[in-house]
């Protein structure tokens, strides 16, 4: 059986649009009737269609979204207020309390945990690349490793 | 005794296009990316549930490791697409395939069933292969 037979193509590719409409679209207002009205399905139908597909609900697939995209957004230096707003949460509590919750940190922790990695980078490359690697690609031997800064 | 394998390599002829195919296009995490000298860096990125498995992004450029003549035989056999990377798993082979394919992700073989299981096969930006399989395929 290849692709073209296989069962149920066009109800796939409805919910693999809504999973990119939620992936395009996480830092807006989304909510699960227009999430299910972008692909044609009743609330209920959908949110079982898309359990089956991604092992998860269509919400706990935004929220996943928007706490990993707030860790991307923290380790660029963005303020825990600032990513709040921009991954779509109005309220700073309600964004640090899920993103503890999924990662096990505050936001704030977080990003200066990260703060703190760039720097010992900064300061000591060597030590976060394997020294296999960095002999057999040259890397020790063209320059001082410990000198590389980024 | 050996517990666990926590870095492997992929080559890849072009970084800054690796990353954007492992990382925007399959989803995966930036890990490490420090900058080793000039036109290099120590790239490494995670399966997106897979933490602890890091796959060195390596760029195959002249060096102790690759001579002149190896790196352009490496470049070759690579993007003649001899090289197959591995098998990465998904929960649902049919929504994962529809979803690479309208990222771009050009596909070698469709989600076929197969005697083992049902399979498709990818290749990189770089033309890495690799097999993608539904997780139940391995629970047997």
């Amino acid at each position: 059986m290849t692709i073209e037979e296989y069962p149920r193509i066009y109800l796939y590719r409805r919910i693999v649009q809504a999973k990119l409409h939620i992936d395009k679209y996480y830092a807006e207002k989304l909510d699960l009737d227009n999430i299910s009205d972008e692909a044609h399905f009743s609330k209920f139908h959908f949110i079982r269609l898309f359990k089956s597909v991604y092992g998860t609900t269509p919400h706990r697939y935004l929220t996943k979204v928007r706490i990993d995209t707030a860790q991307d957004l923290l380790k660029q230096g963005k303020t825990v207020s600032e990513v709040c707003l921009s991954v779509g949460y109005d309220s700073v509590s309600t964004f640090s309390g899920l993103f503890s919750k999924s990662v096990g940190k505050t936001p704030a922790e977080y990003s200066n945990n990260y703060k703190q990695r760039k720097q010992d980078i900064e300061a000591k490359p060597a030590l976060f690349v394997p020294q296999c690697y960095a002999y057999m690609h040259g890397w020790t031997e063209n320059s001082n490793i410990e000198e590389v800064k980024l | 005794m050996i517990t666990k394998m926590t870095i492997t390599n992929i080559h890849v002829i072009d970084q800054d296009s690796a990353y954007d195919f492992y990382i925007n296009k399959l989803g995966f995490k930036l890990v490490d990316d420090i900058p080793m000298g000039p036109n290099t860096r120590w790239l490494t990125v995670s399966p997106p549930e897979q933490a602890d498995l890091q796959l060195v992004l390596f760029p195959v450029t002249v060096s102790k490791m690759f001579p002149e003549e190896v790196a352009e035989k490496l470049i070759d056999l690579i993007k003649r697409g001899i090289f197959g990377c591995g098998v990465l798993t998904c929960n649902d082979i049919y929504a994962t395939y529809e979803e690479l394919k309208a990222k771009g992700v050009e596909f070698i073989k469709a989600p076929t069933q197969e005697f083992y299981g049902t399979e498709a096969l990818f290749k990189d930006d770089s033309g890495n292969y690799f097999s993608l399989q539904p997780i139940n395929n391995f629970d047997k």
